[in-house]
C-alpha cells in the first residue's frame, strides 16, 4: 500500500514560514477550504493553518542551537484520530495513506485533537469543524497538474526544499532512500503511531587543519626576501675576523 | 464531502493564470497567479524564473491578503481646510485636481529654484525613473531608500572590488567550499540565498555565521560565532593580519589583478604623499584608473611599468626611486596597518576568542589555496595574456546591514572587499561574482553636480542627482564648502554619500538647515514610523509651524498603496497600486536582477484590474513630467510624450537614438537585438511571452574575471553596459580615499573642507581600513548605557512592512526585546517581564524575552512588527500597536554635538550610511504599577475616505466569493 508522507530536513530549514502561508493560500480556496482568520485585523488575530513553524533554542550560550521546526499531521500509519472519531469523519485513505476529516459528518466534538499527541488537528472556530493537513490532497491527485506540480504547496514553495514529498513504503522513493541514509527519524514513536512523516537532524561541517598545512616551501613571503641588504645593515661579514 | 480526487480545482469558476513579478519584498521573484472569477486564487513560484526557479517565500504566498487588505487606499485626498497635518482629515479629490495642484505648486518652484522640491522614495525598484524625474525636473534633493539601508555595503565594495553584493553580485554558493556570513544579511537576497544555501549544504559545503544572534540563516550554520556589534572592523583586519603572517594570501592573484604590488609615494613632506607614482604618459580622460604606475622589479631590483611581462614584483619592502622618491609596494602598507591588530587584540574587542579568529582565519586561507577549482575555460586578459583556464579559491562571504548599518562600516566592509582579494576570491567560481553590468570602473562613472550653479530654474540639473566622487573636486558643495543638497549628500559632511541620506531630509528641512525647502513628495517611504531614526521627534517636525502658523514644511505629498504612518501627515494623497496591479520595469538603468552568467531584467505586467481610483505612481511621474514639460517627457511642441509608463518604457531612450531604454530585452524594430537598439513597439509582449523577465547568458569566457577579462570588458562596452574596457584593478589601497585626506591637508590643490571637518575627513579618508569605535560610542557614556541594541526582520516580513497581511501578522503580531538571561537576572528582571529601554534619546516600554540565542552585550527585536493605533487599517487595539513597538524612538538621527558640528548626522563620515546599530541604551524592570501596553503610545490613527476599511471578526477568502461577500 502506498503511504504518501513529508520528509523535513531539519539540516536546511531556515524557518521562512513559505511553507506555512503556501498552505494557507492553497488550502483557504481549495478543497479543504476555507481556512477561516478570526479577528483578522484586530486584537490577538488567530485562524486555521494546517502547518506550522515553532522556533525554539537547545543549549545555553554560546553554545546555542536555534532549531526551526515545522509541524503539520504526520499522516500516522496508525493514526489514533481515526478510531476516536464517533461519526466517521476522520478516515485514512486506502489508496494512498492520507488522513482526512470528512467535514459534513464532523461535529465538531473534537475528541480527535484530544487524542492527536501531535497537537496537529486545527479547529475552525467559524464552521465548527476539525481542519488539518490533507498533503494537498486536491492537487496530489489532480492529473490536469502537470506531474512536477502534483506535489503538496509547501513542497513546491520551499525555498530550501526541506520539504520532501513521497511514498514511504516504497523502499526506492527518493524519501525511504533519504529516511534510511540521512537519519530520518519519528516523532515520538513510543506512542505506537507509526508517523509517516520524518525529520532529518542537524548535521554539522567541520574544517580540521593540520599544522603542516601552515608550514610550506611555497609559502609566498619567501618571495618577499631581499635580494641584497642594505648597506648600512651589519653582518657578520662587516665585523668579524 | 465530495472525493477529493474526484475533480480538479481547475474546474472552479473562470481560470486564468498569468505571469508577473513578486514585489511583497525587494527579491523580485518570478510568480504565476492563478485567477478565479477574477480574484487572485494562488500565487506561486514561477519554476521558469532564473531568480527564484520556482520558489516562493512567505510573503510571496500572502500576497492576496495585501491585494485585498483593509488599508488599501482608492482616492485622493487633500487635506481639509481647517484639518491639522497629522490628524487624518481628508476628503477625496478627483485625479485631475490633484493634477492641478501638483501642477501649479511644482511648476511655480521649478520656475524659481527646483531645489526647493525634493523627492524621496522608499524601495521602490524604479530609481531610473524617480531619479530622471528629478533630474528632468532639476532638483538634486532625491535619494531613495539605499542610504539608510545598505549604502556602505554598496560604497564599501564598490570603491574596493568595483562590485558588492546582492543585486551586484554575490557568493558562488554552487562551488564554495567554505561560507562565512557576516551580521544580519538575510532579507538581501531572500529567495535566491535560501535555494543556494540548501544545495551548498547539502554538498557538503560548510557554513560559519558571524552574528550577535542567532535567527535567520544563522540557525543553520555549522558554526556561530556570537560577535559584539560594530566591530567587524577588528574582526576582519585581524584575519587579515593572520593571512598575512602565514602566507596564506594569493600571491598571483594580488599582484596581477590589484594594486597590491603598486608602489606608492612614501613621503609625507610631499603634497603627493600616499599617491601612487606614476609616470608620464598621454592618458585618455575618463573614469578609469590610469595603469602609469610601477611595481619594483624581483630580478632587476629596480622600478618599472606594472604588468610588464615576465616581471615578478615585491609585494613587500620599501624602495627609493631613480628620482628620489621613497615608494613602498600598497601591500606593505597592508601589512603594516595590520601589524597592530592581532587575533590577540581583535578578541579584547569583539569578545570572539583569538584562538577561534586564527582557527577561521587558517580555514579561509587554507581552503583558498588547498581546495582551488579549475575550470578548463579560455579567457584573455586586458594585458592580452591568454589563460588556459579559470581559476577558483573556493571561500565565499556574504554580508548587508549587520556591517553596513554602522558609522564605522565603510572601512569594516573595505576591510571585507582586502579580505576576499587577498584570498583571491573575486569573480572567480567558488568565490564573489559579479552581476551585469557590475563590475564597474571603481568609482563608477556617473557624477553629481560639482556646485550651486549646477542648479538652475527651468533646467534639469547639471550632472546625475546621485554619483560617485572620485575626488574633492566631484563634490556638490558651494564656495564655503557647505553642502547644496538637503540632505547634505556629497558634502563634506559625508563626501561619498552615493545613496543619498533619506534619514536626514525631514529634520533638515525643518530646521532649514541648509535651506527650507517648499514641497516634499515621499513615495513609498513610511518616515513617520518605521523609515526614520528618532520617530518620534520627526513626528513632531512634520506638524510643527513657523511663528505665522505655516507648517515649516510647507506642503507634504505621499504616495502610497496602504494606510500607513505617513499617510497622516501628507497635505495631499496618491493612491498607489499594489504590484498586481501594473507595470514596472526592473531596469539595468536601476538595479536589474542580473545572475552570475549574465544580465537580465523583467516587468511586472497587470494580473488584476486596479482597485478604486488607485494610479500607479510611475503613471503620476510620466503625466507630471508632461505637465511641467520636463524635457525628457514632452516633444519638440512641448506637447507630453508619453500616454503613460507602459509607453514611455517602450519608446523611452537616454538620449534620441542612443539604442538604450528602461528594457534591455528584444529591442530593434523586431526585437532583434538585446542591450542597446532601436525602440520595439511589441517589446512588452515579447517580455509577456518570456515569462516577464529578459535574461542573456554571457559566453562561459565572459562569465569569470570580469574586472580584467578582455572579453567580457569589450563586449560590455560594445553593449553600452561600461564606457571603457580598462581593468579594473582592486583597491587594496585606495587612492580616492587619500585625495579626500591631503585635501583635508592642505595638501589637495581643488577643494578643501571646512576647518571644522577637517580632522574629521583626515581619520576617516584613510586609504587603509582601520578600526575604530562607533561615533554614537565615542560620544555618549558607554557606563550609562552598556549595551547594544539591533534589530532585524523576521524572515515572513523581509524587507516589507506587512502588519496588515491577516496572514503573516498572525505569525508575527507583536515584537519583544529579547535578551541573554544573563542580564536579565542581573538586572532583576524576568523572561516576560515589562522592561524600559532607554538611550539618551528617548525611552521605549516593551516586554523582554530571555534567548539564549544572543550575546549578553546586546538587546535586540523584530524591527517594523509595531505600529502607531489605527494606522495599516488595523483596529486601535491591534497587538502591534499596544504590546508592539519599533526601536526607531532610541535611534538618534543626529549626533550629539562635537567638533565637527551641532547637528552632524548619525551615519557613517564617509558614506552617510544611517548608523541604526550604533544605538546604545539601558534596560530596566518597569514598576508593576505601569499599564501593560508599550510606551511611547500615539493618538489613534483615523481610516481615511475610501480606503478599503475594516472587516468584521471572521475572514475567510475563498478565491471568487471573497469580494461579493466583501461588497467590493
Amino acid at each position: 500500500m502506498t503511504q504518501l508522507a513529508l520528509v523535513i530536513d531539519l539540516n536546511v530549514c531556515v524557518g521562512c514560514h513559505a511553507c506555512v502561508t503556501s498552505c494557507k493560500e492553497w488550502n483557504s480556496s481549495g478543497w479543504a477550504g476555507p481556512l477561516p482568520d478570526q479577528r483578522p485585523y484586530d486584537a490577538d488575530p488567530t485562524g486555521t493553518f494546517f502547518n506550522r513553524v515553532q522556533t525554539f533554542e537547545v543549549g545555553e550560550f554560546p553554545k546555542t542551537e536555534t532549531i526551526h521546526f515545522p509541524k503539520s499531521c504526520l499522516h500516522c500509519e496508525d493514526p489514533p484520530c481515526v478510531p476516536a472519531c464517533p461519526t466517521g469523519a476522520s478516515y485514512k485513505r486506502e489508496d494512498n495513506g492520507v488522513v482526512l476529516v470528512d467535514y459534513d459528518k464532523c461535529i465538531g466534538c473534537k475528541y480527535c485533537s484530544w487524542a492527536c499527541p501531535y497537537g496537529a488537528r486545527e479547529y475552525d472556530e467559524m464552521q465548527r469543524v476539525m481542519k488539518k493537513c490533507t498533503l494537498c490532497i486536491d492537487r496530489i491527485t489532480d492529473e490536469t497538474l502537470p506531474e512536477a506540480e502534483r506535489k503538496p504547496a509547501c513542497v513546491l514553495s520551499c525555498p530550501t526544499s526541506a520539504r520532501l514529498f513521497g511514498d514511504v513504503h516504497d523502499p526506492d522513493s527518493d524519501v525511504s532512500i533519504t529516511i534510511r541514509e540521512e537519519g530520518g527519524y519519528q516523532l515520538m514513536p513510543e506512542w505506537g503511531t507509526q508517523p509517516s512523516n520524518h525529520y532529518l537532524p542537524r548535521r554539522k561541517v567541520r574544517i580540521k587543519i593540520h599544522e603542516d598545512e601552515l608550514i610550506r616551501s611555497d609559502n609566498p613571503l619567501v618571495k618577499e626576501e631581499l635580494p641584497a641588504l642594505p648597506e648600512d645593515v651589519e653582518t657578520l661579514d662587516d665585523v668579524a675576523w | 464531502m465530495q472525493d477529493p480526487t474526484s475533480s480538479s480545482d481547475s474546474e472552479i469558476g473562470r481560470v486564468e493564470v498569468k505571469e508577473t513579478t513578486c514585489y511583497m519584498c525587494a527579491c523580485r521573484c518570478g510568480i504565476r497567479v492563478t485567477l478565479r472569477d477574477g480574484e487572485v486564487r494562488h500565487i506561486e513560484g514561477n519554476p521558469s524564473h532564473p531568480l527564484n526557479q520556482g520558489v516562493i517565500c512567505a510573503k510571496g504566498a500572502s500576497g492576496i491578503m495585501k491585494q485585498y487588505s483593509p488599508a488599501r487606499l482608492t482616492k485622493p485626498l487633500r487635506r481639509m481646510q481647517g484639518a491639522e497635518r497629522g490628524e487624518s482629515g481628508f476628503e477625496e479629490i478627483s485625479w485631475e485636481e490633484a493634477f492641478q495642484i501638483m501642477e501649479q505648486r511644482l511648476s511655480k518652484i521649478r520656475a524659481e529654484d527646483p531645489k526647493k522640491f525634493a523627492l524621496f522614495t522608499g524601495r521602490d525598484q524604479m530609481q531610473a525613473l524617480t531619479g530622471l524625474f528629478a533630474k528632468q525636473f532639476g532638483t538634486p534633493n532625491y535619494a531613495a531608500h539605499g542610504g539608510f539601508c545598505s549604502v556602505n555595503m554598496a560604497a564599501g565594495l564598490i570603491y574596493t572590488i568595483g562590485g558588492s553584493f546582492w543585486e551586484f553580485g554575490g557568493p558562488d554558493l554552487d562551488r564554495a567550499k567554505l561560507f562565512i556570513m557576516l551580521g544580519t544579511a538575510e532579507d538581501h537576497h531572500s529567495n535566491p540565498m535560501k535555494v543556494e544555501l540548501s544545495k551548498f549544504k547539502r554538498a557538503g559545503g560548510r557554513f560559519v555565521s558571524i552574528n550577535p544572534i542567532r535567527t535567520g540563516y544563522s540557525a543553520i550554520a555549522d558554526e556561530w560565532v556570537p560577535i559584539k556589534p560594530g566591530t567587524d572592523g577588528a574582526l576582519l583586519l585581524a584575519f587579515i593580519h593572520e593571512i598575512i603572517k602565514q602566507g596564506l594570501y594569493d600571491r598571483d592573484f594580488l599582484v596581477r589583478y590589484t594594486n597590491a604590488a603598486e608602489l606608492v609615494i612614501n613621503d609625507p613632506s610631499s603634497d603627493e604623499d600616499g599617491l601612487f607614482k606614476r609616470f608620464e604618459m598621454h592618458i585618455e580622460e575618463g573614469c578609469f584608473d590610469p595603469q602609469n604606475k610601477l611595481w619594483w622589479d624581483r630580478e632587476l631590483d629596480q622600478a618599472i611599468s606594472t604588468h610588464t611581462e615576465g616581471v615578478d614584483p615585491y609585494l613587500l619592502g620599501e624602495f627609493t626611486l631613480d628620482d628620489g622618491t621613497p615608494v613602498k609596494p600598497a601591500f606593505q602598507l597592508l601589512k603594516e596597518r595590520v601589524e597592530e591588530y592581532t587575533p590577540e587584540w581583535a578578541e579584547g574587542i569583539t569578545g570572539i576568542p583569538a584562538e577561534i579568529i586564527t582557527r577561521l582565519a587558517h580555514e579561509m586561507g587554507v581552503t583558498a589555496r588547498d581546495q582551488k577549482i579549475e575550470l578548463p575555460i579560455q579567457w584573455t586578459d586586458s594585458w592580452g595574456k591568454d589563460h588556459e583556464s579559470v581559476t577558483g579559491n573556493p571561500v565565499a562571504f556574504h554580508s548587508m546591514r549587520g556591517l553596513a548599518a554602522h558609522s564605522n562600516g565603510f572601512q569594516s566592509i573595505r576591510a571585507l572587499g582586502i579580505l576576499m582579494s587577498i584570498l583571491g576570491t573575486v569573480d572567480r567560481p567558488g568565490g564573489f561574482r559579479h552581476k551585469a553590468p557590475f563590475p564597474r570602473p571603481i568609482p563608477p562613472c556617473p557624477k553629481p553636480p560639482n556646485g550651486p550653479e549646477g542648479v538652475q530654474p527651468n533646467t534639469p540639473l547639471d550632472g546625475m542627482p546621485l554619483g560617485w566622487p572620485s575626488k574633492p573636486d566631484d563634490l556638490f558643495v558651494d564656495a564655503e564648502g557647505e553642502a547644496v543638497r538637503l540632505d547634505k549628500a556629497f558634502s563634506w559632511e559625508y563626501p561619498l554619500s552615493v545613496h543619498g541620506l533619506m534619514h536626514n531630509a525631514i529634520t533638515n528641512a525643518w530646521r532649514g538647515d541648509p535651506y527650507k525647502i517648499d514641497t516634499l513628495l515621499l513615495f513609498m517611504a513610511n518616515m513617520a514610523w518605521n523609515s526614520s531614526m528618532n520617530t518620534t521627534s520627526v513626528r513632531d517636525m512634520l506638524v510643527d509651524k513657523e511663528e505665522n502658523g505655516e507648517y515649516k514644511i510647507p506642503f507634504i505629498i505621499v504616495c502610497d498603496a496602504f494606510q500607513s504612518e505617513t499617510i497622516a501627515y501628507a497635505d495631499l494623497v496618491l493612491p498607489d497600486t499594489t504590484y498586481l496591479e501594473r507595470y514596472d520595469a526592473m531596469s539595468m538603468l536601476d538595479r536589474p536582477i542580473s545572475e552570475y552568467d549574465g544580465p537580465v531584467d523583467s516587468v511586472r505586467i497587470p494580473v488584476v484590474p486596479r482597485t478604486g481610483d488607485c494610479k500607479p505612481f510611475q503613471d503620476v511621474l510620466v503625466e507630471l513630467g508632461g505637465r511641467l514639460e520636463l524635457p525628457a517627457f514632452v516633444n519638440a511642441e512641448g506637447k507630453p510624450k508619453f500616454r503613460d509608463y507602459p509607453d514611455f518604457v517602450t519608446n523611452y531612450e537616454t538620449s534620441p537614438g542612443s539604442g538604450i531604454g528602461f528594457l534591455a530585452g528584444w529591442r530593434g524594430k523586431g526585437g532583434e537585438k538585446f542591450l542597446k537598439g532601436e525602440p520595439n513597439p511589441r517589446q512588452w509582449e515579447m517580455y509577456q511571452k518570456n515569462d516577464c523577465y529578459y535574461h542573456y547568458k554571457l559566453p562561459r569566457s565572459y562569465q569569470y574575471m570580469r574586472n580584467w577579462n578582455m572579453g567580457y570588458l569589450r563586449w560590455a562596452r560594445a553593449h553600452g553596459m561600461t564606457r571603457y574596457a580598462e581593468p579594473i584593478n582592486l583597491h587594496i589601497y585606495s587612492e580616492p580615499l587619500q585625495k579626500f585626506r591631503l585635501a583635508a591637508q592642505g595638501k589637495w590643490k581643488g577643494k578643501q573642507p571646512p576647518e571644522r571637518l577637517r580632522k574629521r575627513i583626515e581619520s576617516n579618508f584613510d586609504p587603509l581600513p582601520f578600526y575604530g569605535e562607533t561615533l554614537l560610542s565615542r560620544l555618549v557614556d558607554t557606563h550609562e548605557y552598556p549595551l547594544n541594541a539591533l534589530t532585524q526582520r523576521p524572515m515572513a516580513m523581509y524587507h516589507s512592512w506587512d502588519s496588515q497581511n491577516a496572514w503573516l501578522r498572525q505569525i508575527h503580531t507583536h515584537n519583544y526585546l529579547f535578551v541573554n538571561p544573563q542580564l536579565g537576572h542581573k538586572q532583576g528582571f524576568d523572561d516576560g517581564d515589562w522592561v524600559w529601554v532607554e538611550s539618551p534619546t528617548n525611552k521605549v516600554r516593551c516586554m523582554c524575552r530571555f534567548s539564549e540565542a544572543v550575546e549578553p552585550g546586546t538587546v535586540w527585536t523584530w524591527n517594523a512588527i509595531g505600529k502607531a493605533s489605527g494606522a495599516w487599517g488595523l483596529s486601535k487595539r491591534a497587538n502591534e500597536s499596544k504590546k508592539g513597538f519599533l526601536l526607531n524612538h532610541l535611534i538618534p538621527e543626529e549626533l550629539p554635538p562635537c567638533e565637527a558640528g551641532d547637528n552632524m548626522s548619525n551615519s557613517d563620515p564617509v558614506t552617510g550610511q544611517a548608523a541604526w546599530f550604533d544605538v546604545r541604551v539601558k534596560v530596566y524592570k518597569a514598576d508593576n504599577s505601569e499599564p501593560q501596553e508599550t510606551w511611547p503610545q500615539f493618538p489613534q490613527q483615523k481610516q481615511v475616505p475610501g480606503q478599503l476599511g475594516r472587516r468584521g471578526k471572521w475572514q475567510a477568502f475563498i478565491a471568487g466569493k471573497f469580494g461579493k461577500v466583501l461588497g467590493l
